[in-house]
Protein backbone atom coordinates (compact mmCIF):
# COMPACT_ATOMS: atom_id res chain seq x y z
CA UNK A 1 0.00 0.00 0.00
CA UNK A 2 1.47 3.04 -1.11
CA UNK A 3 1.05 6.30 1.35
CA UNK A 4 -1.01 9.34 -0.01
CA UNK A 5 -0.61 12.79 0.81
CA UNK A 6 -3.68 13.64 1.83
CA UNK A 7 -5.37 12.12 5.02
CA UNK A 8 -5.48 8.64 3.78
CA UNK A 9 -2.94 6.47 4.72
CA UNK A 10 -3.20 4.02 1.99
CA UNK A 11 -3.75 5.11 -1.37
CA UNK A 12 -4.07 0.79 -3.00
CA UNK A 13 -3.04 -2.38 -2.25
CA UNK A 14 -1.18 -4.00 -4.73
CA UNK A 15 2.04 -5.89 -2.61
CA UNK A 16 2.62 -7.02 0.88
CA UNK A 17 6.06 -5.65 0.26
CA UNK A 18 4.85 -2.36 0.28
CA UNK A 19 3.96 -2.46 4.16
CA UNK A 20 6.48 -1.63 6.79
CA UNK A 21 5.74 -3.66 10.11
CA UNK A 22 4.03 -0.75 11.19
CA UNK A 23 1.60 -0.37 8.72
CA UNK A 24 1.01 -4.61 9.31
CA UNK A 25 0.20 -4.16 12.80
CA UNK A 26 -2.01 -1.05 11.89
CA UNK A 27 -4.23 -2.49 10.19
CA UNK A 28 -4.12 -5.75 12.14
CA UNK A 29 -5.43 -3.52 14.80
CA UNK A 30 -8.09 -2.41 12.60
CA UNK A 31 -8.90 -5.87 11.75
CA UNK A 32 -9.77 -6.52 15.45
CA UNK A 33 -11.78 -3.78 16.02
CA UNK A 34 -14.15 -4.44 13.05
CA UNK A 35 -14.05 -8.48 14.44
CA UNK A 36 -17.62 -8.00 15.86
CA UNK A 37 -19.13 -6.25 12.83
CA UNK A 38 -17.62 -9.20 10.46
CA UNK A 39 -19.45 -11.71 12.79
CA UNK A 40 -23.01 -10.00 12.69
CA UNK A 41 -22.87 -9.27 16.26
CA UNK A 42 -22.54 -5.44 15.16
CA UNK A 43 -23.82 -3.31 12.76
CA UNK A 44 -21.93 -1.12 10.92
CA UNK A 45 -22.66 1.68 7.90
CA UNK A 46 -19.24 3.08 7.58
CA UNK A 47 -19.23 2.42 4.07
CA UNK A 48 -22.99 3.25 3.35
CA UNK A 49 -23.37 4.81 -0.34
CA UNK A 50 -19.73 3.28 -2.07
CA UNK A 51 -19.15 0.41 -4.56
CA UNK A 52 -16.76 -2.12 -4.29
CA UNK A 53 -16.16 -4.02 -7.96
CA UNK A 54 -14.72 -7.06 -8.06
CA UNK A 55 -13.28 -7.56 -11.39
CA UNK A 56 -12.11 -11.18 -11.66
CA UNK A 57 -10.00 -12.72 -14.70
CA UNK A 58 -10.12 -15.92 -13.24
CA UNK A 59 -12.41 -17.47 -10.91
CA UNK A 60 -11.83 -17.64 -6.82
CA UNK A 61 -15.18 -17.52 -5.40
CA UNK A 62 -14.24 -17.81 -2.05
CA UNK A 63 -11.61 -15.04 -2.28
CA UNK A 64 -14.16 -12.77 -4.33
CA UNK A 65 -17.59 -13.98 -1.97
CA UNK A 66 -15.07 -12.80 1.52
CA UNK A 67 -14.51 -9.46 0.17
CA UNK A 68 -18.51 -9.12 -0.76
CA UNK A 69 -19.08 -10.07 3.09
CA UNK A 70 -16.50 -7.09 4.10
CA UNK A 71 -17.83 -4.55 2.26
CA UNK A 72 -21.56 -5.36 3.22
CA UNK A 73 -20.64 -5.52 6.21
CA UNK A 74 -20.00 -1.83 6.09
CA UNK A 75 -23.27 -0.82 4.48
CA UNK A 76 -21.62 -0.69 1.17
CA UNK A 77 -22.60 -2.53 -2.26
CA UNK A 78 -20.66 -4.76 -4.51
CA UNK A 79 -20.81 -5.30 -8.27
CA UNK A 80 -19.27 -8.14 -9.95
CA UNK A 81 -18.08 -8.66 -12.90
CA UNK A 82 -19.08 -11.94 -13.94
CA UNK A 83 -17.02 -14.85 -16.11
CA UNK A 84 -18.67 -14.70 -19.17
CA UNK A 85 -19.18 -11.03 -18.87
CA UNK A 86 -15.02 -10.96 -18.80
CA UNK A 87 -14.64 -13.27 -21.55
CA UNK A 88 -16.18 -11.18 -24.02
CA UNK A 89 -13.92 -7.90 -22.13
CA UNK A 90 -11.04 -10.31 -22.46
CA UNK A 91 -11.79 -10.66 -26.35
CA UNK A 92 -10.87 -7.33 -27.18
CA UNK A 93 -10.79 -4.74 -24.69
CA UNK A 94 -7.34 -3.81 -22.75
CA UNK A 95 -7.37 -4.31 -19.05
CA UNK A 96 -6.31 -0.55 -18.77
CA UNK A 97 -9.10 0.64 -20.91
CA UNK A 98 -11.60 -1.87 -18.56
CA UNK A 99 -10.13 -0.25 -15.36
CA UNK A 100 -10.89 3.61 -16.89
CA UNK A 101 -13.95 2.99 -17.53
CA UNK A 102 -15.05 1.03 -14.19
CA UNK A 103 -13.13 3.59 -11.75
CA UNK A 104 -15.58 5.61 -13.07
CA UNK A 105 -18.43 3.82 -11.94
CA UNK A 106 -17.64 2.44 -8.39
CA UNK A 107 -15.40 3.68 -5.18
CA UNK A 108 -13.00 0.69 -5.35
CA UNK A 109 -11.55 -1.82 -7.41
CA UNK A 110 -11.19 -5.70 -6.21
CA UNK A 111 -8.61 -6.90 -8.71
CA UNK A 112 -7.83 -10.78 -9.71
CA UNK A 113 -5.81 -11.47 -13.03
CA UNK A 114 -3.84 -14.17 -13.98
CA UNK A 115 -0.61 -12.16 -15.13
CA UNK A 116 1.69 -11.14 -12.88
CA UNK A 117 1.91 -6.94 -11.74
CA UNK A 118 -1.61 -6.19 -13.43
CA UNK A 119 -3.18 -4.74 -10.07
CA UNK A 120 0.29 -2.74 -10.28
CA UNK A 121 -0.50 -1.80 -13.94
CA UNK A 122 -4.08 -1.15 -12.99
CA UNK A 123 -3.54 1.22 -10.46
CA UNK A 124 -1.63 3.15 -13.23
CA UNK A 125 -4.59 3.73 -14.66
CA UNK A 126 -7.59 4.16 -11.99
CA UNK A 127 -9.36 6.98 -10.56
CA UNK A 128 -10.02 4.77 -7.36
CA UNK A 129 -8.00 2.32 -5.53
CA UNK A 130 -7.24 -0.83 -6.12
CA UNK A 131 -6.55 -4.10 -4.42
CA UNK A 132 -4.60 -7.23 -5.86
CA UNK A 133 -6.58 -10.10 -4.95
CA UNK A 134 -3.87 -12.31 -6.83
CA UNK A 135 -1.98 -11.90 -9.95
CA UNK A 136 -0.91 -14.86 -11.14
CA UNK A 137 2.30 -16.03 -9.33
CA UNK A 138 2.48 -12.56 -7.87
CA UNK A 139 1.17 -11.13 -5.00
CA UNK A 140 -2.22 -11.74 -2.67
CA UNK A 141 -1.60 -9.18 0.28
CA UNK A 142 -4.87 -9.75 1.88
CA UNK A 143 -4.33 -13.46 1.82
CA UNK A 144 -0.86 -12.37 3.95
CA UNK A 145 -2.21 -10.16 6.05
CA UNK A 146 -5.01 -12.48 6.78
CA UNK A 147 -2.06 -14.69 8.24
CA UNK A 148 -0.62 -12.74 10.05
CA UNK A 149 -4.02 -11.74 12.01
CA UNK A 150 -4.80 -15.43 12.64
CA UNK A 151 -1.11 -15.91 13.58
CA UNK A 152 -1.63 -12.95 16.24
CA UNK A 153 -5.09 -13.88 17.05
CA UNK A 154 -4.53 -17.39 17.64
CA UNK A 155 -1.31 -17.75 18.87
CA UNK A 156 1.70 -14.95 18.47
CA UNK A 157 3.71 -13.07 15.75
CA UNK A 158 6.65 -11.82 18.27
CA UNK A 159 8.83 -14.79 19.03
CA UNK A 160 6.74 -17.06 17.14
CA UNK A 161 8.15 -20.43 15.47
CA UNK A 162 6.95 -21.41 12.51
CA UNK A 163 6.95 -24.54 10.37
CA UNK A 164 5.72 -24.13 6.94
CA UNK A 165 5.10 -27.04 5.10
CA UNK A 166 4.37 -28.52 1.78
CA UNK A 167 5.09 -26.82 -1.93
CA UNK A 168 7.40 -24.12 -0.95
CA UNK A 169 9.17 -23.37 -4.21
CA UNK A 170 5.64 -22.47 -5.68
CA UNK A 171 3.00 -21.16 -3.26
CA UNK A 172 2.61 -17.63 -3.57
CA UNK A 173 0.83 -17.59 0.06
CA UNK A 174 3.97 -18.97 1.18
CA UNK A 175 6.58 -16.79 -0.95
CA UNK A 176 4.39 -13.38 0.56
CA UNK A 177 3.94 -15.31 4.16
CA UNK A 178 7.98 -15.70 4.71
CA UNK A 179 8.83 -12.39 3.45
CA UNK A 180 6.12 -10.54 5.67
CA UNK A 181 6.92 -13.00 8.74
CA UNK A 182 11.01 -11.88 8.58
CA UNK A 183 9.54 -8.31 9.43
CA UNK A 184 9.15 -9.26 12.91
CA UNK A 185 10.99 -11.43 15.44
CA UNK A 186 10.39 -14.93 14.28
CA UNK A 187 11.97 -18.25 13.90
CA UNK A 188 10.90 -20.26 10.56
CA UNK A 189 10.99 -23.75 9.80
CA UNK A 190 10.92 -24.76 6.10
CA UNK A 191 9.63 -28.39 6.00
CA UNK A 192 9.36 -30.12 2.24
CA UNK A 193 10.07 -32.38 -0.47
CA UNK A 194 13.41 -32.12 -1.64
CA UNK A 195 12.07 -30.65 -5.47
CA UNK A 196 9.39 -28.00 -3.99
CA UNK A 197 12.13 -26.41 -1.50
CA UNK A 198 11.71 -22.91 -1.62
CA UNK A 199 14.32 -21.51 -4.07
CA UNK A 200 17.86 -20.50 -3.01
CA UNK A 201 17.58 -17.03 -4.37
CA UNK A 202 14.69 -16.46 -2.76
CA UNK A 203 16.69 -17.33 0.45
CA UNK A 204 19.10 -15.54 -0.23
CA UNK A 205 17.00 -12.14 -0.53
CA UNK A 206 15.82 -13.21 3.01
CA UNK A 207 17.07 -11.70 6.46
CA UNK A 208 16.09 -13.80 9.89
CA UNK A 209 16.54 -16.81 11.50
CA UNK A 210 15.35 -19.21 8.57
CA UNK A 211 16.07 -23.37 8.23
CA UNK A 212 14.92 -26.29 6.70
CA UNK A 213 13.66 -29.17 9.09
CA UNK A 214 12.18 -32.22 8.96
CA UNK A 215 8.53 -32.01 10.94
CA UNK A 216 9.26 -34.59 13.34
CA UNK A 217 12.30 -33.04 14.81
CA UNK A 218 10.62 -29.67 15.60
CA UNK A 219 6.92 -30.34 16.22
CA UNK A 220 7.69 -30.31 19.73
CA UNK A 221 8.88 -26.60 19.52
CA UNK A 222 6.47 -24.64 17.19
CA UNK A 223 3.90 -22.30 18.06
CA UNK A 224 2.29 -22.47 14.00
CA UNK A 225 2.13 -25.24 11.44
CA UNK A 226 1.17 -23.66 7.84
CA UNK A 227 0.30 -26.67 5.22
CA UNK A 228 -0.04 -25.94 1.99
CA UNK A 229 -0.85 -27.86 -0.75
CA UNK A 230 0.77 -30.28 -2.70
CA UNK A 231 -0.23 -30.06 -6.63
CA UNK A 232 -0.29 -32.65 -8.65
CA UNK A 233 0.27 -31.04 -11.74
CA UNK A 234 4.30 -30.42 -10.43
CA UNK A 235 5.27 -34.26 -10.65
CA UNK A 236 6.13 -36.02 -13.53
CA UNK A 237 3.51 -38.73 -12.51
CA UNK A 238 0.71 -39.77 -10.46
CA UNK A 239 2.69 -42.31 -8.70
CA UNK A 240 5.94 -39.78 -7.57
CA UNK A 241 3.06 -37.74 -6.26
CA UNK A 242 1.38 -39.98 -4.40
CA UNK A 243 4.20 -41.35 -2.65
CA UNK A 244 5.89 -37.55 -1.64
CA UNK A 245 2.37 -35.68 -1.03
CA UNK A 246 1.56 -39.05 1.02
CA UNK A 247 5.19 -37.98 3.61
CA UNK A 248 3.41 -34.73 3.68
CA UNK A 249 -0.11 -35.64 5.34
CA UNK A 250 -1.27 -34.64 9.09
CA UNK A 251 -2.92 -36.56 11.48
CA UNK A 252 -3.51 -36.84 14.70
CA UNK A 253 -1.04 -39.28 14.98
CA UNK A 254 1.40 -36.56 13.87
CA UNK A 255 0.55 -34.17 16.14
CA UNK A 256 1.25 -36.40 19.58
CA UNK A 257 4.37 -34.86 20.71
CA UNK A 258 3.07 -31.16 19.53
CA UNK A 259 3.10 -28.02 22.27
CA UNK A 260 -0.24 -27.41 23.47
CA UNK A 261 -0.55 -24.55 22.73
CA UNK A 262 -0.13 -25.11 19.11
CA UNK A 263 -2.19 -23.90 15.97
CA UNK A 264 -2.47 -25.24 12.21
CA UNK A 265 -2.96 -23.51 9.44
CA UNK A 266 -3.96 -23.94 5.60
CA UNK A 267 -4.79 -21.69 2.71
CA UNK A 268 -7.88 -23.80 1.82
CA UNK A 269 -8.93 -25.18 0.02
CA UNK A 270 -7.31 -28.39 1.36
CA UNK A 271 -7.12 -32.06 -0.88
CA UNK A 272 -6.38 -34.28 1.73
CA UNK A 273 -2.99 -32.79 3.46
CA UNK A 274 -4.75 -32.39 6.56
CA UNK A 275 -6.79 -35.35 7.65
CA UNK A 276 -10.58 -34.36 8.81
CA UNK A 277 -9.61 -36.34 12.17
CA UNK A 278 -7.59 -33.29 12.63
CA UNK A 279 -10.89 -30.60 12.57
CA UNK A 280 -11.79 -31.97 16.17
CA UNK A 281 -8.18 -31.34 17.70
CA UNK A 282 -7.53 -28.31 19.75
CA UNK A 283 -4.68 -27.29 17.50
CA UNK A 284 -6.99 -26.85 14.54
CA UNK A 285 -7.73 -23.06 12.93
CA UNK A 286 -8.10 -22.88 9.35
CA UNK A 287 -11.12 -22.16 9.48
CA UNK A 288 -10.56 -19.54 11.50
CA UNK A 289 -8.09 -18.30 9.18
CA UNK A 290 -10.92 -18.16 6.36
CA UNK A 291 -13.52 -15.97 8.75
CA UNK A 292 -10.60 -13.84 9.94
CA UNK A 293 -10.18 -12.82 6.03
CA UNK A 294 -13.61 -11.01 6.11
CA UNK A 295 -12.38 -8.52 9.29
CA UNK A 296 -8.64 -8.35 7.06
CA UNK A 297 -10.82 -7.14 3.87
CA UNK A 298 -12.95 -4.94 6.12
CA UNK A 299 -10.36 -2.83 7.89
CA UNK A 300 -8.63 -2.61 4.00
CA UNK A 301 -11.76 -1.50 2.71
CA UNK A 302 -12.35 1.32 5.19
CA UNK A 303 -8.54 2.48 5.08
CA UNK A 304 -8.58 2.81 1.43
CA UNK A 305 -12.17 4.65 1.56
CA UNK A 306 -12.51 6.68 4.46
CA UNK B 1 59.49 12.65 -29.67
CA UNK B 2 55.50 12.45 -28.63
CA UNK B 3 54.85 11.29 -25.54
CA UNK B 4 52.75 8.46 -24.36
CA UNK B 5 49.58 9.92 -24.44
CA UNK B 6 49.92 11.71 -28.48
CA UNK B 7 50.71 8.11 -29.40
CA UNK B 8 47.95 6.37 -27.99
CA UNK B 9 45.94 9.83 -29.54
CA UNK B 10 47.22 8.71 -32.64
CA UNK B 11 47.15 5.44 -32.87
CA UNK B 12 43.04 5.94 -32.03
CA UNK B 13 43.12 7.87 -35.10
CA UNK B 14 44.15 5.30 -37.48
CA UNK B 15 40.63 3.10 -36.39
CA UNK B 16 38.46 5.64 -35.83
CA UNK B 17 38.28 9.28 -36.98
CA UNK B 18 37.71 12.49 -35.28
CA UNK B 19 34.62 13.91 -35.76
CA UNK B 20 33.10 17.93 -35.90
CA UNK B 21 30.47 17.80 -33.38
CA UNK B 22 28.43 14.71 -31.46
CA UNK B 23 29.17 12.62 -28.80
CA UNK B 24 32.42 9.77 -28.38
CA UNK B 25 31.34 7.20 -25.96
CA UNK B 26 34.56 5.44 -24.73
CA UNK B 27 35.48 2.66 -22.42
CA UNK B 28 32.60 0.34 -23.48
CA UNK B 29 33.15 -3.69 -22.67
CA UNK B 30 34.21 -5.04 -25.98
CA UNK B 31 31.28 -6.30 -28.02
CA UNK B 32 29.14 -4.38 -26.14
CA UNK B 33 29.11 -1.18 -29.03
CA UNK B 34 26.49 -2.75 -30.83
CA UNK B 35 24.34 -2.80 -27.65
CA UNK B 36 25.34 1.20 -26.87
CA UNK B 37 23.62 2.01 -29.97
CA UNK B 38 20.71 0.22 -29.60
CA UNK B 39 20.28 1.60 -26.01
CA UNK B 40 20.42 4.91 -27.61
CA UNK B 41 17.62 4.10 -30.42
CA UNK B 42 20.34 4.55 -33.33
CA UNK B 43 19.42 1.84 -36.23
CA UNK B 44 20.32 1.41 -40.00
CA UNK B 45 17.09 3.45 -40.41
CA UNK B 46 18.72 6.50 -38.38
CA UNK B 47 20.12 9.84 -39.59
CA UNK B 48 23.02 9.98 -37.56
CA UNK B 49 26.67 9.09 -38.83
CA UNK B 50 28.16 6.56 -36.48
CA UNK B 51 31.42 5.39 -36.69
CA UNK B 52 32.95 2.24 -33.88
CA UNK B 53 35.87 0.91 -33.35
CA UNK B 54 35.72 -2.45 -31.37
CA UNK B 55 38.91 -4.45 -29.32
CA UNK B 56 40.84 -1.42 -29.31
CA UNK B 57 44.02 -1.68 -26.83
CA UNK B 58 43.25 0.20 -23.48
CA UNK B 59 45.30 0.81 -20.65
CA UNK B 60 42.93 0.65 -18.46
CA UNK B 61 40.33 -2.21 -19.09
CA UNK B 62 42.54 -4.80 -21.65
CA UNK B 63 40.38 -3.99 -24.56
CA UNK B 64 37.56 -1.46 -25.23
CA UNK B 65 34.91 -0.37 -27.96
CA UNK B 66 34.19 3.15 -28.76
CA UNK B 67 31.57 4.58 -30.53
CA UNK B 68 31.32 8.11 -32.37
CA UNK B 69 28.11 9.05 -33.02
CA UNK B 70 27.96 12.47 -35.50
CA UNK B 71 25.62 15.68 -35.20
CA UNK B 72 23.23 13.85 -32.56
CA UNK B 73 22.64 15.15 -29.25
CA UNK B 74 21.79 13.11 -26.79
CA UNK B 75 20.60 13.82 -23.34
CA UNK B 76 22.68 13.19 -20.12
CA UNK B 77 19.40 10.87 -18.95
CA UNK B 78 19.96 8.66 -22.24
CA UNK B 79 23.37 7.94 -21.79
CA UNK B 80 23.08 7.04 -18.92
CA UNK B 81 21.22 4.30 -19.44
CA UNK B 82 24.43 3.33 -21.28
CA UNK B 83 25.58 2.27 -17.41
CA UNK B 84 23.17 -0.93 -17.51
CA UNK B 85 26.02 -2.81 -20.14
CA UNK B 86 28.96 -0.49 -19.70
CA UNK B 87 29.32 1.17 -16.26
CA UNK B 88 32.72 2.72 -16.86
CA UNK B 89 31.71 4.46 -19.81
CA UNK B 90 33.36 8.21 -20.52
CA UNK B 91 31.23 10.04 -22.66
CA UNK B 92 32.92 13.36 -24.59
CA UNK B 93 30.65 15.98 -26.01
CA UNK B 94 32.05 17.50 -28.92
CA UNK B 95 31.57 20.94 -30.53
CA UNK B 96 33.90 21.97 -33.87
CA UNK B 97 36.56 19.11 -33.14
CA UNK B 98 36.92 20.05 -29.47
CA UNK B 99 35.55 18.20 -26.47
CA UNK B 100 33.33 20.61 -24.72
CA UNK B 101 32.27 18.31 -21.88
CA UNK B 102 33.45 15.05 -20.21
CA UNK B 103 31.95 12.59 -17.97
CA UNK B 104 31.34 9.53 -16.99
CA UNK B 105 27.91 7.84 -16.90
CA UNK B 106 26.02 7.05 -13.70
CA UNK B 107 23.49 4.57 -13.00
CA UNK B 108 19.79 5.41 -13.55
CA UNK B 109 17.47 4.51 -10.64
CA UNK B 110 14.88 3.73 -12.98
CA UNK B 111 14.85 2.25 -16.64
CA UNK B 112 11.75 2.48 -18.64
CA UNK B 113 11.11 0.62 -22.31
CA UNK B 114 14.94 -0.34 -22.56
CA UNK B 115 15.02 -4.16 -20.71
CA UNK B 116 12.56 -6.66 -21.54
CA UNK B 117 11.26 -8.83 -18.63
CA UNK B 118 12.06 -12.34 -18.81
CA UNK B 119 8.71 -13.09 -17.29
CA UNK B 120 6.47 -14.59 -20.00
CA UNK B 121 3.70 -14.50 -17.30
CA UNK B 122 4.48 -10.63 -16.41
CA UNK B 123 1.92 -7.95 -17.69
CA UNK B 124 4.77 -5.89 -19.10
CA UNK B 125 4.78 -8.82 -22.13
CA UNK B 126 1.28 -8.67 -22.41
CA UNK B 127 -0.51 -6.98 -25.69
CA UNK B 128 -1.60 -3.49 -22.61
CA UNK B 129 -0.08 -0.29 -23.74
CA UNK B 130 2.45 -0.54 -21.04
CA UNK B 131 5.88 -0.04 -21.14
CA UNK B 132 8.84 -1.98 -18.88
CA UNK B 133 9.87 -0.24 -16.28
CA UNK B 134 12.86 -1.44 -14.26
CA UNK B 135 14.46 -0.10 -10.77
CA UNK B 136 18.43 -0.16 -10.61
CA UNK B 137 20.32 -1.15 -7.66
CA UNK B 138 23.81 -2.73 -6.64
CA UNK B 139 24.23 -5.69 -5.55
CA UNK B 140 27.74 -6.34 -4.15
CA UNK B 141 29.27 -4.93 -7.71
CA UNK B 142 26.57 -6.31 -9.71
CA UNK B 143 24.28 -4.10 -11.39
CA UNK B 144 20.69 -5.27 -10.74
CA UNK B 145 17.29 -5.15 -11.85
CA UNK B 146 13.88 -5.45 -10.88
CA UNK B 147 10.66 -5.70 -12.79
CA UNK B 148 8.65 -2.99 -11.66
CA UNK B 149 5.61 -4.95 -12.31
CA UNK B 150 6.35 -8.46 -11.62
CA UNK B 151 9.66 -8.20 -9.44
CA UNK B 152 11.13 -10.14 -11.31
CA UNK B 153 15.31 -9.27 -11.15
CA UNK B 154 18.36 -9.63 -13.35
CA UNK B 155 21.83 -9.60 -13.39
CA UNK B 156 22.89 -10.12 -16.85
CA UNK B 157 21.13 -7.20 -18.93
CA UNK B 158 22.82 -7.07 -21.50
CA UNK B 159 20.58 -10.48 -22.72
CA UNK B 160 17.33 -8.32 -21.95
CA UNK B 161 18.11 -4.97 -23.87
ZN1 LIG C 1 8.14 -8.35 -15.08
Amino acid sequence: MSASKNDRKFKHLISIDELSKDDILYILDRAAEFEDVAKGKKVSKVLEGRILANLFFEPSTRTRMSFEAAMKRLGGCVINMTDTEISSVAKGESLADTIRVVSNYVDVIVLRHPLEGAAKFASENSKVPIINAGDGAGQHPTQTLLDLYTIQKESRLDGCRIALMGDLKYSRTVHSLIRALTLFRTKIYLVSPPMLRLPDDFIDDLSGDIQEAELEDIIEEIDVLYVTRIQKERFPDEEEYRKVSGSYIITSKTLERARESLIIMHPLPRVNEIGTDVDRLRFARYFEQAFYGVPIRMAILFELLK
Amino acid sequence: MKDKDCFKQDRKHLVISKIRSGTVIDHIPPGMALLVLKILGISPGSKEAVSMAMNVPSSKMGKKDIVKVEGKFISDEELNRISLIAPEATINLVEDFEITRKFAVELPEVVEKIISCPNQNCISNSKEPINSRFKIFVVGKKVTAKCDYCGKKITNLEEYI
